[in-house]
Parts: C-alpha cells; structure tokens; sequence
C-alpha cells in the first residue's frame, strides 16, 4: 500500500478544515472545522504508525491518535458549552459579533 | 496498485467530498451529518490500514458522541439557515489560504515520500495496545484522565443556567380573587384602595 495516499487525504481534510475556520461565521460550524483538523491528523500518525514502523515496541502512532481524540472531544464539549453560554448571553453565535475584547 | 489501494481510494474519495460537503453546505443540518459522514470515512481509512481498535474508538467517540453533540448544539442556539448567514464576507481569503497550504504540503509530500511503499500494512494488536497503555503509557493516561473530569466539570459549569444570572426576571403575576371579570377601569382603581372589599366578598366561598 502506498504511504502518499493517506498522507494526502490527510492533507486534503486539514485545508478543508482551514477553510472552513476562515470562511464561516457560525461559532458551531467554526467548532466543526477545528474537529476535522484535530481528526484529519490521526490519519497521518496511524499511517506512519502502520506502513513504516509496524513493529515498533510502544504503539507510539496509535497513542497518540488515541489521545488525541479524547482531547479534541473534551475540547468540544468545552467549546460547545462556551458557544451556548454566548448564545445565552448575546442571542447570537455569530463570531463577528463577539468583539467585546477586541482593540 | 493493489487491493489495499483501490480500497483506500474510494473511501478517500467518499471522505473528502463529504468534508467538503461540510464546509460548503448551506442548512446547518446537512453540515452535522455531513461532519458524521466525514469522521465515519475515516474511521473507514483506519480499517484500512489495519488499525481496528481506533477505527472503533473513532466511531464510538466521534460518530457516536461527538456529531450527536454538535447537533443538539446546532439546535439550541437556532441559527439561521442561508449561505450569506453562515458564510462571511472572507470566502475568498480562505480559499487562497487553504489552497495555497494544500499545494505547498502535498508537493512536500509527494516529493519526500513519492515512491515508498509498505510492503505489507501490519498493525499492533488489541492486546499490544492494551499491554502498551499500561506498560509505557501509564501517566499520559491518568493525566488524560484528569483533563477528561475537569472538562466534564467545566462544560457542566459553564452551561448551567443560573436563577436570576441571565434572561428576564419573572413576571409579576396577579390572581384575581372575584368572579366577575374586572374591567379596565377597575383595575385602574385599584391602587385608590377601594377594591378591598370586592376581594373579600370574592374570597369568602
């Protein structure tokens, strides 16, 4: 199996996910674009984990994909609570309009 | 080309249309379940690549708990649905940014790892997996473990609703004691203090 594919896909999703950080105004889209960049990484450790050092002793690629995905699902649990209390507080998830701090 | 790389293909052609889906789409519903499509693709590629425990994390963890999460957050701050709603004015600016970051990384990638191949796509077990979190990976995982609660506790205390923090105060009601209906003047009169005694010729049955 060739190591470029998955590195691509990999790729391909985090510009996505870029993307979509940039272009939508939605707090919870933004949310959903950060999850595909945090996921599209797993694909690139696991790769590296699977077709270069299969035999490696400590299933280091792996781990990391692991904890990666219970990070990012407690960061959106966080998020989410955080967008809600915003919607709470401003009757709107609109990111441009959450400019309190701003100079 | 393989097996394994045909396979690998389709997937990858259903995971990446549906993430641009994703970030395209102009209902928010659709951008959810398109999100679940997505993170359920690849859990797809990690089943290609023999990697069946994460593939099984990936699905419990994201597809099970983290796109039901997000759409019930979709559904309690009612967002309106529209393109120009959901999109800002810098589509243009993000197009040149994440273009431009996926030319340069892919013909980084192409040109580092452009002809190799695995030979044979092996992964750890489960039980290498389970023997390696114990044996070598002790303290990230009870450090992960922490971070786990303090967000459970975090999320639950920042999404709490508390009496009298936001939203309007309770309004004021008044029971009206007497049966007949009191018409707009007399209510009017009220404070002149010459109802009292309707209250109580209402009250004494």
């Amino acid at each position: 199996m060739s190591l470029v594919g998955p590195l691509l896909l990999a790729t391909f999703l985090f510009c996505v996910g870029v993307y979509g950080l940039i272009a939508r105004r939605n707090a919870v889209l933004v949310l959903i674009s950060v999850e595909m960049m945090l996921v599209s990484v797993n694909i690139n450790l696991v790769a590296f984990q699977n077709l270069l050092f299969p035999a490696e002793a400590a299933v280091s690629g792996q781990m990391f994909a692991l904890f990666i995905i219970a990070v990012a699902a407690a960061e959106a649990g966080v998020g989410l609570a955080i967008i809600l209390n915003l919607f709470r507080n401003r009757a709107s998830v609109n990111v441009d309009d959450v400019d309190l701090m701003r100079w | 080309m393989t097996g394994h790389d045909v396979v690998f293909l389709l997937v990858a052609l259903l995971t990446g249309g549906a993430a641009l889906l994703t970030v395209t789409s102009k209902n928010l519903f659709h951008a959810a379940l398109f999100l679940a499509v997505t993170l359920a693709g690849i859990a797809g590629t990690f089943l290609v690549m023999r990697a069946d425990f994460l593939a099984l994390v990936q699905l419990i963890v994201y597809v099970g708990s983290v796109a039901v999460l997000f759409l019930f957050g979709l559904m309690l701050t009612r967002a309106p649905i529209g393109r120009e709603a959901l999109d800002g004015q810098n589509r243009g600016l993000a197009l040149v940014v994440s273009g431009t970051l996926f030319v340069v990384l892919s013909t980084l990638i192409i040109s580092t790892f452009g002809g190799e191949r695995a030979a044979e796509v092996a992964g750890p077990s489960i039980a290498d997996i389970g023997i390696s979190i114990f044996a070598d990976w002790v303290l990230p995982f009870e450090l992960l473990s922490m971070l786990l609660l303090a967000a459970l506790i975090g999320a639950i205390l920042l999404a709490r609703r508390e009496d009298g923090e936001s939203g309007e105060p309770m309004p004021e009601r008044r029971i009206e004691l007497s049966d007949e209906p009191v018409t707009h003047a007399g209510a009017q009169e009220l404070p002149a203090g010459d109802s009292k005694p309707e209250l109580t010729a209402g009250g004494d049955r």
